[in-house]
Formats: structure tokens, C-alpha cells, sequence
């Protein structure tokens, strides 16, 4: 038979979300299944037997986005790690980098991922030149981790100071340490990230320590679930950098994959923009409790270099920029002690969630306030959990904790909800696009998520933004993303060399093995790659300076000394205006990621289904809703039934299993040819 | 003005404040500002000089003192006329504006409709600024003049055009002219973008709405306050707390306040405290008035951070005073009496708000410098500031290893340093048994021990709570006290080791390699009775190896 279906796999606290693809026929099918809490394998197995008719055996590749390590990290139920380290240094990972949680009050209070008692200390050390001061001693690694397993450590993290000059001694270390340790959960701090700045390396590494059995176990057992079907289906993982990679090296560095299910969400939305023709993007996702927006320009993904998850819990690894703010469908509105009105940052979240779900919370979220609105359609609840939404109770709620305190009627009270929720998540997106110098007019919003769609249109006219694209299916648009993801594999090695004294030899030779190692990990899997991509940077920046610049090198041509100070000029210009020609350069890391294209997904392929004649024939209900002050009447309309090419005014809803999509009154909402629907400002 | 528009309007305008800091901490040169974050920026009353809005991410103590700084300029301008649309006054005169000479602010009127609508201003730390030590941290200084140079309000920009005859003074000044020249440039393109997303606002909103929307947001930081304070029994409150010494006599100087709650309003009286000092830790009146300021902020998180907080708020600072310090007394050293100055604070409100407030900090910020030559003749000064460990509070214990309360900087990784100097660090730890006891304990200080890797080099450090430990509050106990060891080759010295006379401030010390100087920190102290401690917590304190017995 053969395997021509590629199915991506987002598990979210709620709903697991599966999209499967027929890469030969071109279509395309959702399925919105439960989470099972507990064990996530089971709701995903149930979910991809019913997506594919209980028969894998067609299914080439499953590609998941996961928040199993997001979970441990945030709920704080990762295993029991160790830590061996050079002698005088086993607080690296409790003193941070001497910060606190916030600028004003002192009440801060930190819980490392690996308590004191378990990072223990051996004699070595090598010094920053890369000079071997002193040797490791065989037997006190044997002993430390002897005390560990003792302790009853499951996983264990090796981190040496100045590790990333000279690697000898953390290697030696580690093949002692691997072969006593009882299982696999063996975390080398040069292995994850051999890259300068102790306590950002040693954090990144314990988190990976102390995710590696808590995402292993789960990952063992959805492979045993999908090996019982017999299906010889490969799993494949999303990572925090929207490229996917192995089971296996998913298992060997869980770390990377800490905002998995948020990375894939953004791929997708970069991909359905471009294709649609708009490159320059903010994709918003809003879920229960919060609003995550993440910036794509000229067609491409931004990434960080580090992000902190937690307080303190400091993860360096490429990930996709994103940021987040408590603004969310169950977000609580209330007055706050200056009698100002403030969303959040309590949330009711999903469950108990909205006061409308009537499944006990009585204070008014964001939910409540559309739905009293009119913007959400009360006899269609998303997701398959509810029958029917509770307007009165939502009307009550917003009622007593907001209308009466501020002598509002209640329609006002829920229009301002929304307004001032609107304004805390078009803040969050000035602040990754205008605040860098992103002009508005030239990107367009892409809503998705349950809840994106009904405030696009707001947060697009408040920043002055082209347009809102909704895709075709926005509720599902992370699985979709995991579909659409390519391989990828980064490295990094700390130089930390002056540019004139660089040996381009060297340079060259070290970017060959770290390639082909790259490649090797790439090529481990059987997805089809297309075609291999390699991007090489350096961090430089000038004798003195702290922040580096990313210096992009092209490998196709003779490294020298002269190019990288050409490219370095001109990368260091766009940043800054002014060279500094007489002060020295340092080259301070060498970056290098290798992405495996995947076959290109034609987007158009989500716009197959059956559609109406005419937008008329996809009218299903009359409609009241409140905008501005005064009440409309206005229509419901079946989304995925409009035919190409449909033009509807504001107000108006539009309503699909997995989303709602509001349209003001001075907005209009057409269908493109991918099934996407775009949202403009009416030209009056 | 309604309640949806002005929760708006309060979101745009500290967003412009904050891209201001976001844009100076990106494109600065010096760390200081590029990595510990030590600059501020905001929007000032263009009567008044009042703080109206201000960024979350810059250093508090500049939030309140900044206010003092556009005064300056104000005043300056009432004196000498002469102020245009596109000026920008350069300064950094600690007398007239607060802190010390390393922090230079610029302060930019914006103008609507050919008035003064509002001032923006900006405040950075420069890496060095001339004086009788690189950095400007001198402990040995008994004038400004050794200090560094001192500039008074002049226009960097007359109408848009920028005088490059400053530009010139300020660079000829400085060790290190092109991290200055990099700094001024962060600090021009913060204002230039804060004026621009103003001007967007006032465009979009018009000059009254703003107007209203920033009276209505001063008087609600007001109206809590008030409401704080009247929360709380009148009354008095006497409390003191002291410095070891100011680095050039080993006197312990007293910082004494006596707080009166008359039903709304607060009066901080500082009258007990010593005289101005031969050494440089006097501080400006407008250094002591914003310092009060960080220290209500830290305890009343909840209210808005603008002019409002100090509305209610009367001082008494006689003009002897230490803390009221004119031209040319040296103030390099300010920091160590903020610190103080934010403890007595926490100590006096522990009496009638103890559910509030928590133990004392670790109450320096140990500038420790190691400087000499490598051998191909090249200098090095390795200079930084070090952490120790934060107050118990009512919901848990201190924060280990955390930043002063008067800034959010953080700390260099050591092996930055380590690449950067000659110099390997032996330990990089906390220190146990330095929290004070408490029901909830203080958060522990750290042991910093360096060696030296170059044949010689020279150290000087500037800390303080040598003496005086960081107490606790509500019965807590005090942390331990800072700590500094060194080795040395002198008759005197007991094991090869020695410490300073003066405690925690001295110069000059010689290093040879091999040779090591050990800094341990301060803890914080501790809140609630030591008796009440849960045994199940002492337990895991001394599993963890956080102490080493069991706390009294």
C-alpha cells in the first residue's frame, strides 16, 4: 500500500487537534478530539484512528507539536536530576544572573529545577583560554554519581566551567559518567549547548536533565502506540524553532522542544500568508488564557536565541520569537483598586472557564462579553464540549461585577471589556512590531486559535494595520503547522577570537564537521528532504560591546578575513548607524543550522470542500449585535460554505466547527482563492 | 474622562516610555547600561518637572530622581530664557538633579502648537567620566572634583542642531571617549523615538485628552497613597540604622528617621542623621527624597509610578546633613547610602504595616575593581558590582543572590570575565548561614573568590554592611555581615590573609599571581520569630546545606 498520508498532531490542554493530509489526492481532513489528561498518547492515538478510519497503514509520517515538556515545565513535574560540576561552582544554576522577579516590591523567591543537595561538585577545571588547569579524577565522578542514584536522581546533568573552550575534560567525564549511570538520561552541558555564559549553558542543560525522562517515557509510549497498529508510520517532533526533528533526538534534547505546539501554529501562519501573497505577518493566537502574537517579515520566521519560561528558568536555543500576555477567552474582567477596569491576569480559563459555559465561575471573561455582544453565536459553542452558552448568566455576571460599580448598562460594561482586552493585546503587538520599527501599514494580522477571529478586526484597525487574514481553519491551525514544518538541526561553538587573528583554516574545517554533523542528524529520519539548507552566522561586535550582532556568512565561496569584515560592516549598519573603524572585532560564536526542505504543501489544498452558490445560500440565522454603542441587525453565515470570491459587511458573524469570526461594522470580509478569508477597512 | 479611554491612554503613554528604554539598552555601548540596564527614561510636567509617566524596565532609583533633573533644566530655562522647539540640555551635576556624576540625563521639551507640552527625558550610566579612578567609584574621595568632570544644564541641541563643541568637552574628559560618544548617540535616538510615538498620540487622542488623562493618573497614585496611609495608626516611629564609615574616617555614620502618620499624610523626618561626611557616601537632598521614593514604591507595589506617590508625602532634611550635600562634597559612593536609607524605610513601616514589609537587603552594591597590565603592555581594569541575598517577606523566604533595590541589574557570567581579564574564579557560590533567622528566612549572600592569573595587579573595593548587619523585620534576625579577604606577602597579615581597616572600603591593594581576594556577601534578614520556623523547613535548610545548624 502505499503511504501517501502525512498527518500533524497539536495535543493542547483542551482539544487534541489533528489534521491529515493526502499528499497524492491533495485533500485534507480535520478531526477535534479530547485531551487525555494524564497520558497524552491515548487521546492522540484515538484521534489519529479516527482522522484516518482506524487504518494506518497508509500513514507515512506523523508529525506532533507537544506541550508534554511546556507542562512539566510550567506545572513543575519534571524527574528528579543531579548535577556534577567543577568544584566551586555548584550554585551556578541557583544565582541566575542576579536578577528578581519584578522592579518594584522585594518578594521574589526562586526554586531551582535541581535542589542543592543534588549538584554535587569534583575536582577540575579548565580555564577560559581553553588551558586544561587541572585534570578530572576518575573516581569522584563514579562517586557523585553513585550519590545521585543514591538520592534517587533519574537524570543527571555534567557542566563544567569554561566548557565551551576545551571540551576534554567535560567528555572524559561524560564517558565515565555514562557508564555507570543506570539509563540513557545523561545531559552534557557542551553536548546541549557549547556556548559561553555559565549559568544560561548550566540552566539550559539541567532543564534538559530534568525534561529528558518525563518527555522520553511519553514519547516511548506513543511510539509503542502507533508500532501496536503496525502502521510503520515515523514520528517526527516539532521544535521550539518550528523545525521538527527525531523521536530519538527529541528524547536527547527535550529542551528544544519546550514551546512546540505555539512554534507549529506560527509555521502554518507564515506559509498560508505567503502563500496568499502577504509576507509580512503577526500571527495572534488566542487560547483560554492567554494571547500569543509573533512576528513574520519578508516572509520569514523570527527567532530568539533565549527565552525564559518561568522566573529564572532560562532555556538558550533557537526558538521562534514570541510573546505572550495574559489575555485570553476566559481572561476575568474587574475593577481594579483605582476603580480602573482591567482584564485579567486570573483566568477561568477552559475549565472551569466563561461564566457562560456554566460550569461554576460567576466572574465575566472576555467570552462573556463577546457572547453578550452578540459575536458569538450562543447556539454553536466551539469544540464539541457544550450544547448551548448561558447568556443570561454571562449578562448577570458582567452585570454585577462591572455595569453597576461603573453606572454602565451592561452592553457598554461588555463592550468596554472587549475594548480595553483589545488594547492590552494590541500593546503586546506594538511591542514586537512597531517598537523594532516595523511599519503596520505593511503587515496584515492572522488570527487563529478558537478566539482570534473576533477581535482581528479590532486589533487591526487600532494598529493601523493592511488587513486580518483568517485561515481556513484557524482552530486547527497548529496541527496543520506541524505538516508544514521542515527538518532542521542547530549548532553553536563558542570562538571567542579576534577577527585579525582568526585561522580561516580552522574555520572552514570546523564548519565542515559541523555540518556534516548537522546533516547526519538530519538524515536519520525517512521524511523526504527536497533540498538542504545551511546557515552559518557569527555573533561579532566590537572590543568592548556586549551585545553581538548576527553576521550571516555565505559558505560558498573562500572565508577570509576580509569577507567576514565585509559582511560584519554590513550587518553591524542595519543595526546601528555608524562603524567604529578603529576599534578591534571579536568573533564571539559560531552558529550553524541545517534545514531539511520538505516537500511544499500546496495551500490551496485546504480550500477543497464542497460551497454554496452564493453568499445568500450560506445566510443560517438573523443576528443582534452590539458595536459602538447601538445594536445591529445583522446575519450569521456558514464560513466554510462561501463560495470564492464573497463579499460580506460588517456587522456580520461568521461561524465554522473550530472558530467564530466577527466582522465590524466598518470592516468587509472577502474569500480568496485559498479559502481564506480577508478582512479590509471599508473605503467610505 | 471615562474609565475605558483612560485605562488606554495609561497603557500608550508607559509603553513610550518603556520603547524609550528598550531602544537605549539596544544600542548603548557601555554594559552598564547595555546589560545592567542602568538608565531610565519618561515623561515630566513641563511646569513642574513632575514625573507623569515612566518606564517599567529602567533603574529605579532614577524614577524618582529624574523629576529633580527636568527641574533643573526648568529652572535654568526661567533664569536664562532662550528654550526652542528641537533643544536638548545635557547635564549630569549630582547637586542639582540627584545620583552622581557618572549618570548623565538629557532632557528634551516637546512642544505642541508652539508651547511646551511636556518634557522627555533620559538617564544613563556612562562607563567612565574622568576622575581620579577609571569607573569613578573613588572611596578615598573628599571632593566631586576626584570624582569625575561636572557638567551643569547646557544645550547638547539648539533648535535640532547638535553643538559638537560638548560633544568635544565631554569626549576630551573621558577614559573611554567612544562608549560615551555610543551612550549620548542611545540616549538621542531614545528621545527622538519618544517624541515621535508622543506626537502620534497627541495627533491621534488631541493635547487635552492627554492633558486630562496624566492629571487623572497623578491623582489616582495620590488617592492610593492617601488611602494607604490613612490605612495605617498616626503616630511616630523612630528608627536608625548606620553606615560603617564613609571610606576616609572609621566613624559610623547614623541615617535616623522619624516617620509621622497624621491620617493622610507622611512626614519623614531625617534631622538625626550625621552631618556631611569627609568621604563621598553624602548624597544630594534630591537623591534622598527620590531614595524614599524607591523605598515607598517597594512597599506600596500596587500604586502607579508617578508624582502622585509623593504627593502626600512631606521631608524634613536639614541642610548639614549628610543626606543634603551641596557642591563640592563627594557623592560617588550613593548608592551605599540609598540602600541604607530604603532599610530604615522597611525597619520604620515594620511597626505599623508589618504585613507589608520585608527583611533588609543585602544593603551594598560592592564595587570590587582589579586592575593592572598584561604583558604585551596592554591595561586592564576589571570592575563590577557584586549581589548577596534578599529580606524574608511575609510569603516566603528572601531571594538568594538577588540585585539592590535601587536597580534591576544584573550580573556579568563570570565566564565573561573570566575571557575578558586575567582572573579565575575559585568560588562562584552561595554563602551559608548568611540569612538572617526568621520565620521566614533571608535569602543567603554569595562568596566571590578571584585569582589572580597576571604576574601583579591592584584591587580597591567600595561596600558597606561591614559592621552593621542587614537587620530583619517583625523579629527576624539580621543576615550576616559583608566580608573581604585577601591574600598578602605583609608581616601583619594572619595566614597570608588580611582584611581592610575600614571593613569593606579600601585601595590600593597589591596582588602578585597565585594570589586571591575572597568577597562574601551579605544575606538579607529574616521575617517573623525564628521560633516560629516550621521544623520541616529548618529540616530541608539544613539537607540543602542553606545552613549549616540549626537556626536559633
Amino acid at each position: 500500500m502505499r503511504k501517501s498520508i502525512v498527518i500533524g498532531v497539536d495535543v493542547g490542554g483542551t482539544f487534541t487537534d489533528i489534521l491529515s493530509l493526502d499528499e497524492v489526492l491533495g485533500e485534507v481532513h480535520v478531526e477535534k478530539v479530547p485531551s487525555t489528561k494524564g497520558d497524552q498518547s491515548s487521546g492522540f492515538l484515538s484521534g489519529i484512528m479516527a482522522a484516518t478510519n482506524r487504518d494506518l497503514s497508509s500513514v507515512s509520517t506523523i508529525i506532533h507539536g507537544t506541550t508534554v515538556a511546556t507542562n512539566a515545565l510550567l506545572e513543575r513535574k519534571g524527574a528528579k536530576a543531579g548535577i556534577i560540576t567543577t568544584e566551586g561552582f555548584r550554585d551556578v544554576l541557583e544565582m541566575r544572573r542576579r536578577d528578581r522577579p519584578s522592579t518594584w516590591g522585594l518578594w521574589g523567591q526562586f526554586t531551582p529545577v535541581i535542589e542543592r543537595k543534588c549538584r554535587l561538585e569534583v575536582p577540575e577545571r579548565t580555564l577560559a583560554d581553553g588551558t586544561v588547569a587541572k585534570e578530572i579524577d576518575p573516581a569522584s565522578i563514579e562517586a557523585a554519581a553513585k550519590n545521585l542514584i543514591e538520592q534517587g536522581c533519574e537524570s543527571v546533568c555534567l557542566f563544567f566551567i569554561n566548557g565551551y573552550a576545551n571540551k576534554n575534560n567535560e567528555t572524559k567525564a561524560a564517558k565515565i559518567l555514562r557508564q555507570v549511570w543506570p539509563n540513557d538520561y545523561v545531559s552534557v552541558a557542551t553536548e546541549i549547548l557549547p556556548e559561553i555564559r555559565e549559568f544560561e549553558r548550566c540552566s539550559t542543560a539541567s532543564l534538559n536533565a530534568y525534561l529528558q525522562p518525563v518527555v522520553a517515557n511519553y514519547l516511548a509510549r506513543l511510539e509503542d502506540r502507533i508500532a501496536n497498529e503496525n502502521s510503520g508510520s515515523e514520528i517526527l517532533i516539532v521544535q521550539s524553532n518550528g523545525g521538527i526533528m527525531s523521536v530519538d533526538a527529541a528524547k536527547a534534547f527535550p529542551v528544544r522542544t519546550a514551546l512546540s505546539g505555539p512554534a507549529a501554529g506560527v509555521v502554518a501562519a507564515r506559509q498560508i500568508a505567503n502563500a496568499a501573497g502577504f509576507l509580512n505577518v503577526i500571527t495572534c493566537d488566542m487560547g483560554g488564557t492567554s494571547f500569543d502574537v509573533s512576528l513574520v517579515a519578508d516572509g520569514k520566521n523570527i527567532l530568539t536565541s533565549q527565552a525564559s519560561i518561568d522566573f529564572g528558568m532560562v532555556i538558550r536555543t533557537p526558538m521562534i520569537e514570541m510573546s505572550t500576555i495574559g489575555a485570553g477567552g476566559g481572561s476575568i474582567a474587574h475593577i481594579d483598586e483605582t476603580g480602573l477596569l482591567e482584564i485579567g491576569p486570573d483566568s477561568a480559563g477552559s475549565d472551569p472557564g466563561p461564566v457562560c459555559y456554566g460550569f461554576g465561575n460567576d466572574r465575566p471573561t472576555v467570552t462573556d462579553a463577546n457572547l453578550v455582544l452578540g459575536r458569538i453565536d450562543a447556539r454553536k459553542p466551539i469544540g464539541n464540549k457544550l450544547t448551548v452558552l448561558d447568556r443570561d448568566a454571562a449578562v448577570m455576571a458582567i452585570k454585577k461585577h462591572i455595569a453597576t460599580p461603573l453606572g454602565m448598562k451592561v452592553e457598554d460594561a461588555a463592550e468596554a471589556i472587549v475594548k480595553v482586552a483589545n488594547s492590552k493585546m494590541a500593546g503586546a503587538i506594538r511591542l514586537i512590531s512597531i517598537e523594532r520599527g516595523h511599519d503596520p501599514k505593511l503587515f496584515v494580522a492572522m488570527p487563529f486559535g478558537g478566539g482570534g477571529a473576533l477581535h482581528a478586526g479590532a486589533l487591526m484597525q487600532d494598529i493601523g494595520l493592511a488587513a486580518a487574514i483568517v485561515p481556513r481553519y484557524p482552530g486547527v491551525t497548529s496541527a496543520l503547522g506541524c505538516v508544514m514544518s521542515d527538518l532542521r538541526h542547530d549548532e553553536v561553538q563558542t570562538l571567542n577570537i579576534m577577527l585579525n587573528s582568526l585561522d580561516d583554516d580552522h574555520l572552514q574545517k570546523l564548519i565542515a564537521e559541523m555540518t556534516s554533523s548537522a546533516e547526519g542528524i538530519i538524515q536519520q529520519t525517512n521524511a523526504k528532504i527536497e533540498a538542504i539548507e545551511t546557515i552559518i552566522e557569527l555573533d561579532m561586535l566590537y572590543l568592548g560591546q556586549t551585545h553581538a550582532v548576527a553576521v550571516p556568512i555565505v559558505n560558498d565561496r573562500a572565508i577570509t578575513i576580509d569577507v567576514i569584515r565585509g559582511a560584519f560592516e554590513k550587518s553591524y549598519l542595519k543595526s546601528y548607524s555608524r562603524l567604529l573603524k578603529e576599534i578591534p572585532i571579536r568573533i564571539l560564536n559560531l552558529r550553524l543550522s541545517v534545514i531539511g526542505k520538505r516537500p511544499q504543501i500546496d495551500v490551496k489544498m485546504l480550500a477543497s470542500g464542497p460551497r454554496n452558490e452564493s453568499v445568500e445560500a450560506c445566510r443560517i440565522a438573523e443576528q443582534k449585535i452590539f458595536a459602538n454603542g447601538i445594536w445591529y441587525d445583522a446575519a450569521i453565515y456558514e464560513r466554510l460554505k462561501l463560495p470564492e470570491g464573497s463579499k460580506i459587511s460588517g456587522p456580520a458573524l461568521l461561524v465554522q466547527p473550530d472558530a467564530t469570526i466577527y466582522i465590524d461594522p466598518s470592516l468587509y470580509a472577502v474569500t480568496d482563492d485559498f479559502g481564506n478569508i480577508i478582512m479590509k477597512q471599508e473605503v467610505t | 474622562m471615562d474609565p475605558v479611554t483612560l485605562a488606554i491612554l495609561k497603557g500608550r503613554l508607559e509603553q513610550i516610555a518603556d520603547e524609550m528604554d528598550a531602544t537605549l539598552f539596544r544600542s548603548a555601548f557601555n554594559p552598564i547600561i547595555a546589560e545592567a540596564h542602568d538608565a531610565s527614561h519618561g515623561i515630566y510636567d513641563a511646569i513642574t518637572g513632575e514625573t507623569l509617566v515612566q518606564g517599567k524596565s529602567g533603574l529605579p532609583i532614577f524614577v524618582g530622581v529624574m523629576a529633580f533633573a527636568v527641574k533643573a533644566v526648568i529652572d535654568k530655562v526661567a533664569r536664562d530664557g532662550g528654550l526652542e522647539d528641537g533643544d536638548v540640555y545635557i547635564f549630569n551635576d549630582p547637586y542639582d538633579g540627584g545620583t552622581h556624576l557618572s549618570d548623565f540625563r538629557l532632557v528634551k521639551p516637546i512642544y505642541r502648537n508652539g508651547e511646551v507640552f511636556c518634557y522627555l527625558a533620559s538617564v544613563g550610566h556612562w562607563h567612565d567620566v574622568g576622575g581620579n579612578v577609571p569607573g569613578n567609584y573613588n572611596p578615598e574621595a573628599t571632593e566631586c572634583f576626584q570624582e569625575g568632570m561636572l557638567i551643569p544644564p547646557v544645550k547638547l541641541f539648539s533648535a535640532g542642531i547638535l553643538n559638537s563643541d560638548i560633544v568635544d568637552i565631554l569626549s576630551s574628559n573621558s577614559r573611554l571617549p567612544n562608549s560615551l560618544y555610543g551612550d549620548m548617540n542611545g540616549q538621542i535616538n531614545a528621545l527622538d523615538l519618544g517624541k515621535q510615538r508622543l506626537n502620534d498620540l497627541l495627533d491621534h487622542y488631541g493635547e487635552d485628552n492627554i492633558k486630562k488623562a496624566l492629571s487623572l493618573l497623578k491623582m489616582r497614585a495620590d488617592r492610593m497613597m492617601r488611602d494607604h496611609l490613612s490605612a495605617l495608626p498616626n503616630g511616630t516611629i523612630s528608627v536608625e540604622d548606620f553606615l560603617d564609615n564613609d571610606g576616609v574616617n572609621d566613624v559610623a555614620l547614623r541615617l535616623a528617621v522619624d516617620m509621622t502618620i497624621e491620617d493622610e499624610r507622611l512626614i519623614i523626618d531625617f534631622s538625626r542623621s550625621s552631618p556631611a561626611c569627609a568621604g563621598p557616601v553624602n548624597i544630594s537632598r534630591s537623591t534622598t527624597i527620590a531614595a524614599s521614593y524607591v523605598a515607598l514604591k517597594h512597599i506600596f507595589t500596587d500604586v502607579p509610578a508617578n508624582a502622585g506617590v509623593l504627593q502626600p508625602v512631606d521631608f524634613i532634611i536639614p541642610e548639614d546633613s549628610f543626606l543634603s550635600v551641596r557642591a563640592p562634597k563627594p557623592v560617588g559612593g550613593y548608592t551605599e547610602t540609598i540602600l541604607r536609607l530604603i532599610d530604615v524605610l522597611f525597619q520604620a513601616f515594620e511597626h505599623i504595616a508589618p504585613e507589608r514589609v520585608n527583611g533588609c537587603a543585602y544593603g551594598t552594591i560592592n564595587a570590587l575593581s582589579i586592575a593592572g597590565h598584561r604583558k604585551n603592555g596592554s591595561r586592564w581594569v576589571m570592575f563590577s558590582f557584586f549581589g548577596g541575598g534578599h529580606g524574608g517577606h511575609p510569603e516566603g523566604d528572601g531571594l538568594n543572590h538577588g540585585n539592590a533595590p535601587i536597580s534591576t541589574a544584573t550580573i556579568p557570567p563570570l565566564e565573561i570575565l573570566e575571557a575578558a581579564y586575567p582572573v579565575a574564579f575559585t568560588q562562584w557560590a552561595l554563602r551559608p548561614d548568611s540569612g538572617g533567622a526568621g520565620k521566614h528566612r533571608g535569602g543567603l549572600g554569595a562568596i566571590y573568590e578571584i585569582e589572580l592569573l597576571e604576574k601583579s595587579a591592584t584591587a580597591f573595593l567600595f561596600g558597606e554592611r561591614g559592621k552593621f548587619p542587614p537587620p530583619g523585620v517583625v523579629n527576624g534576625g539580621p543576615g550576616a555581615v559583608n566580608k573581604f579577604y585577601y591574600d598578602s606577602d605583609d608581616d601583619d597579615a594572619i595566614n597570608n590573609k588580611k582584611s581592610p581597616p575600614l571593613v569593606s572600603k579600601i585601595t590600593g591593594i597589591k596582588l602578585r599571581k597565585g594570589q586571591k581576594v575572597r568577597l562574601e556577601t551579605p544575606g538579607g534578614g529574616g521575617y517573623g520569630k525564628p521560633a516560629d520556623r516550621l521544623q520541616h523547613l529548618i529540616d530541608n535548610d539544613m539537607a540543602q546545606g542553606y545552613i549549616s545548624k540549626e537556626s536559633k
